[in-house]
């Protein structure tokens, strides 16, 4: 996880000291701002393959999640620095670099953990409780896939398809974002089980224009053991 | 942009465009209309029909191919270039703005320079005479397969900053096929004669306004006149 450089930034923060400390506790009494990094792959770029090619794992990760985690630290301290000032202009005109940001780092933090070799179970549907409510929410496993795919190919732009829960009533539903909006966006009780990324970024060095092909070869590399996994902590 | 995006930006995205929107207008009115009505009418204020992303996205693309010309780049010339260092302060500013719309719009989109002809419309004000520093270029982005028809503005340079644009030859790196687009594939001439263009349509534009104006007034005084026969008896009485 990410080394906090607390010594090494330089927190903009007025402090104030209601009691006298020494300076050794200078730094317990100082708001660190949290600064967020790349999370690793439990997988080399290329355990994927053929689904998903070596090649864009490696840029996808390296490059765009990795932006989208550097751009968010950016605006996260112009956001501290703004909200110290008082500077209520700036605070709501950072709102949607936080927003392509934030939810670029979410939303692709979840991504990589929906995905897993093969060899580790990628691909595999899910038993147990999440498979029963897949048959119930959708009739079949075959028809979430179709649902899914379908949305996935006919989003217009660039965003996310989901699965997702409803943790309120418990309902599987099938939903889309654009851009870098997480799921959440769509209703505040959702929790994202499986999201795959339509941005053309995703697919496009492989699949080209062909979305579709890209939407029918990634159910090979789907962990539902995470996705149950998140279901079952919700639905116990 | 190499040889290999261009078979897949013209030949599968462009021509998928054009396919799909056939087929979803054929046998409805919008199979008669010329292109830019359909996008406008499918537009619908915003609460946008589906064929409007085809429909939008085949003209953006043929507006983006003659946006370009192999050994492009340079600067523009003559009242391109005047208009252009009056509304931008310079040519160089107007560069900065432009990458600046292109690289920050997020997700899919285009970046444009646009001529925009103010059509005031005041109300029951008589329309003031818009002066030449109304009519003034500028710089737009738009998502998706949003373009400035949609806004009454007239379009004179795009550059497409959907991934599919650039991410063979550049993956992430757009800035630097926005640089490359700058500085080797525009073509100012297409620039120039669409500003042409766009200026005699909006001259033409406030013409038939002010025609419509004078046709309203006159109109107006025939009502009056009207009125003063039926208000009068004096001649119904003499008549009989």
């Amino acid at each position: 996880m990410a080394i906090r450089p607390l010594l090494s930034r330089t927190l903009g923060l007025t402090q104030t000291l209601t009691h006298s400390h020494s300076h050794s506790h200078t730094l317990t009494q100082l708001r660190g701002l949290q600064t967020f990094s790349l999370p690793d792959l439990s997988y080399d770029y290329g355990a994927l393959e053929p689904a998903i090619s070596g090649e864009i794992m490696q840029l996808h990760h390296q490059k765009h999640h990795q932006a989208y985690i550097t751009n968010y630290n950016k605006a996260l301290e112009q956001l501290e620095d703004a909200l110290a000032k008082g500077d209520s202009s700036s605070v709501v005109k950072l709102q949607s670099a936080i927003k392509f940001n934030g939810g670029g780092h979410i939303n692709h933090s979840v991504f990589w953990k929906n995905l897993t070799p093969v060899s580790e179970g990628g691909g595999e549907p899910p038993h147990g409780s999440l498979g029963w409510a897949i048959d119930t929410n959708f009739g079949s496993m075959e028809a979430l896939v179709q649902k899914i795919s379908a949305e996935g190919a006919a989003l217009q732009g660039s965003g996310w398809v989901w699965l997702g829960l409803d943790k309120v009533s418990k309902k599987l539903v099938v939903d889309t974002t654009a851009n870098q909006d997480p799921l959440v966006t769509k209703g505040a009780n959702l929790v994202p089980l499986l999201g795959i990324d339509v941005w053309e970024h995703a697919y496009y060095l492989q699949y080209k224009n062909v979305r579709p092909d890209y939407l029918k070869n990634i159910w090979k590399v789907i962990n539902w053991k995470y996705a149950s996994h998140v279901y079952e902590k919700e639905c116990p | 942009m190499s040889q290999e995006t261009l078979e897949y930006h013209w030949g599968k995205h462009h021509r998928g465009y054009v396919d799909n929107l056939n087929k979803q207008i054929i046998g409805t009115e919008l199979d008669e209309m010329p292109l830019e009505d359909i996008i406008i009418t499918t537009y619908n204020k915003g609460d946008i029909l589906p064929p409007f992303n085809n429909a939008a996205q085949i003209w953006n693309h043929d507006f983006f191919w003659e946006s370009m010309k192999p050994g492009g780049g340079g600067k523009p010339f003559g009242e391109l270039l005047q208009l252009i260092e009056r509304d931008f302060g310079s040519f160089e500013k107007f560069v900065e703005e432009f990458r600046s719309a292109a690289s920050t719009q997020f997700g899919s989109g285009w970046a444009w320079l646009a001529y925009k002809a103010n059509r005031l419309d005041v109300g029951n004000a008589e329309n003031p005479r818009p002066s030449d520093e109304d009519k003034k270029l500028v710089v737009v982005k738009s998502p998706n397969a949003v373009n400035p028809l949609v806004w009454d503005y007239s379009p004179l340079l795009t550059i497409d900053v959907w991934e599919h644009a650039y991410y063979l030859d550049f993956q992430i790196r757009r800035p630097d096929y926005i640089s490359i687009f700058m500085e080797k594939l525009v073509s100012w001439e297409a620039v120039s004669s669409r500003l042409e263009i766009a200026k005699a349509q909006a001259t033409e534009r406030e013409e038939e306004e002010k025609r419509k104006q004078g046709e309203k007034e006159v109109g107006n005084s025939d009502n009056e006149a009207v009125k003063m026969y039926v208000d009068s008896k004096s001649d119904d009485s003499e008549a009989e």
